[in-house]
């Protein structure tokens, strides 16, 4: 067991974000936590790198309890996170950006960052531009390039798909695909429940800060509570003349498109 | 009157220009703390009076100055008082941080509270420089009244340009201040320590996710614009040749003022803002008189602010460069 999340409860204040959250991800995996807005995704992924403290509960990593370990300690370990809104440093130039993924390491982080442009070939040619002036798609990259830069034992990714177009999405989550497929384990937090499911070998659901689901991704994929909850419903294909008005507006749709907007 | 300002104006930018140097150095410390925390460290003008105490202790017991030094024995003396104040004021700073900041962000306090801890620190620092401090050292009962510095160096006219002399302390300033401007500056943008100060002022929680210390972060910045005040209470002393409890008061006032009119958050704002400011109330003094000095200041400022508000350099505070 690479990360081992054992009963978590994280509270903001006097309000539970979390009620007591266990996931577990093993080494080569992609694992993917779905769920609505506010169920505790994006919390949980704070936790595990150290940005909120817990109230109860355990996070261990590679076997070692590291519930207190401060945040900026657990880079060192192997936890790389991408954060919620990319997070990209605006006054820096992507390079900067980069770079700064490399902050703790000791040693050239040259070779990881040869991988990331290679990766990212779009960064590459980017490289002075400042990362405030760059498109969503291009800091989404950036974000997980930086992340890379860390060397991490553990990918964290938290809504990679979050404001970007159908196309930039399949692209961040086939290069995610690919980082997976070199050796990286990953867990991935989305909104996107269709892109995460194909992508990830497990999943968990989540709704107000409790697991309510766990099970292999394809599964969740064909699971009827699953589709009606996250992925649009079967209500479309039932119901066929509504459907037609619902889905004009893209509040009823099978998933194909959902997150571009 | 337009022909006094003609005749006047040459000797006005010069000595705005001088205490433009004093005000942009103290405003680094201002924008620096704002930057990384967004808190305006109101006891950064006890922090510069420190200095100044400082180097006039070191001045009054280690040498006995009849008359100012030059040679050799002026560019040590300097460079002695420059270390002297630069420790002072640094570690005063850091002290400060630890015992008046620290403890409230641990918690979680709001900015508010950190601002009423900041104006506590800066009426205590005061009353115990005044009751204590300043009697001691200097052996005077009361702490309250100015203290004459004495002269270490000659201020001789080194050039003169129709009717504008310029002075060596003029020189002096205004290239310490553009030296330890232009070093800091390099500082932020080329060593490790400044891009992780770069990286907290831009985005602190993704900082920490690239193994960024915070703790370590903060304490360096408030050392870093200790120093930069300490290196202006060296110069205000030789320039100014006084210091009080409360000499950090007015000058916090304008070089915070300074660092808004440059665009706070923003090193070179900082610099910006202090010369445009020295220039202003120089000028302006020629017009209506240096009583209204401040006034004109403060008016100037207001209007600069309703066309640009966030500063001269505009660049807004997360995207600054420190």
């Amino acid at each position: 067991m690479l990360l081992d999340i054992q009963d978590i409860h994280v509270h903001y204040g006097k309000i539970e974000a979390l009620k007591g959250i266990s996931l577990q991800v093993d080494e080569g995996e992609i694992v993917t936590l779905i769920g609505a807005n506010g169920a505790g995704k994006s919390t949980t992924l704070k936790t595990i790198s150290g940005l909120r403290p817990l109230s109860s509960g355990k996070v261990v990593f590679e076997g070692r309890d590291i519930s207190k370990m401060p945040g900026h300690k657990r880079v060192l370990v192997g936890i790389g996170q991408s954060p919620e809104g990319r997070g990209v440093f605006p006054g820096m130039t992507v390079e900067e950006n980069l770079y700064m993924g490399a902050y703790a390491r000791k040693g050239d982080a040259s070779k990881t960052l040869a991988e990331v442009y290679e990766l990212f070939p779009r960064l590459a040619e980017r490289k002075k531009q400042f990362g405030g002036t760059m498109s969503g798609g291009e800091q989404q990259m950036v974000a997980i390039g930086r992340a890379l830069m860390t060397d991490p034992k553990v990918l964290l990714l938290d809504e990679p798909s979050m404001g970007l177009a159908p196309m930039l999405i399949q692209q961040i989550f086939d290069i995610i695909k690919e980082i997976n497929r070199r050796g990286k384990t990953v867990l991935v937090v989305e909104q996107n429940a269709q892109q995460a499911l194909s992508l990830a070998h497990r999943a968990y659901v989540l709704e107000t800060g409790a697991v309510v689901k766990s099970a292999p991704a394809r599964e969740l994929l064909d699971d009827p509570q699953v589709r009606a909850a996250y992925l649009g419903g079967d209500l479309a294909v039932e119901d066929t003349a509504p459907a037609a008005g619902t889905a004009a507006d893209g509040s009823v749709d099978l998933g194909k498109g959902e997150a571009g907007e | 009157m337009f022909n006094d300002f003609i005749s006047q104006f040459p000797q006005s930018t010069v000595d705005g220009l001088a205490v433009g140097a004093i005000f942009a150095l103290i405003a680094l410390g201002y924008t620096m703390v704002y930057g990384v925390l967004r808190l305006i460290n109101f006891a950064h003008s006890e922090i510069f009076m420190v200095g100044t105490v400082a180097g006039l202790f070191t001045i009054s017991q280690v040498f006995d100055i009849k008359s100012p030094l030059t040679g050799f024995a002026l560019v040590g003396m300097v460079l002695l008082l420059l270390v002297v104040a630069m420790a002072a004021s640094g570690g005063a700073a850091v002290l400060l941080e630890l015992v008046a900041y620290r403890p409230l962000r641990r918690r979680g306090a709001s900015r508010l509270a950190a601002l009423i801890s900041a104006i506590g620190a800066s009426f205590f620092l005061q009353e115990v420089f005044a009751l204590q401090v300043i009697p001691k050292l200097f052996d005077r009962p009361e702490g309250r009244n100015q203290i004459g510095v004495p002269r270490i160096m000659d201020k001789d006219v080194l050039f003169s340009v129709g009717s504008m002399d310029v002075r060596t302390d003029h020189v002096l300033v205004v290239v310490a201040a553009v030296v330890m401007m232009v070093a800091l500056d390099q500082f932020v943008t080329r060593t490790k320590v400044g891009r992780g100060i770069r990286a907290t002022a831009q985005d602190p929680e993704t900082a920490v996710l690239m193994g960024v210390n915070i703790d370590t972060i903060v304490r360096t910045t408030f050392l870093l614009g200790g120093a930069m005040a300490g290196v202006a209470a060296l110069l205000y002393i030789v320039k100014f040749e006084i210091t009080a409890y409360n000499i950090g008061f007015i000058l916090g006032v304008k070089a915070f003022t300074a660092a808004v009119l440059g665009g706070i958050g923003n090193l070179r704002g900082a610099l910006v803002g202090g010369f445009a400011l020295g220039l202003i109330e120089n000028w302006g003094a020629i017009f209506f008189g240096s009583e209204w000095k401040d006034v004109i200041a403060f008016t100037v400022l207001v209007i600069i602010l309703m066309f640009r508000p966030t500063g001269l350099l505009g660049e807004s505070l997360q995207q600054a460069r420190a």
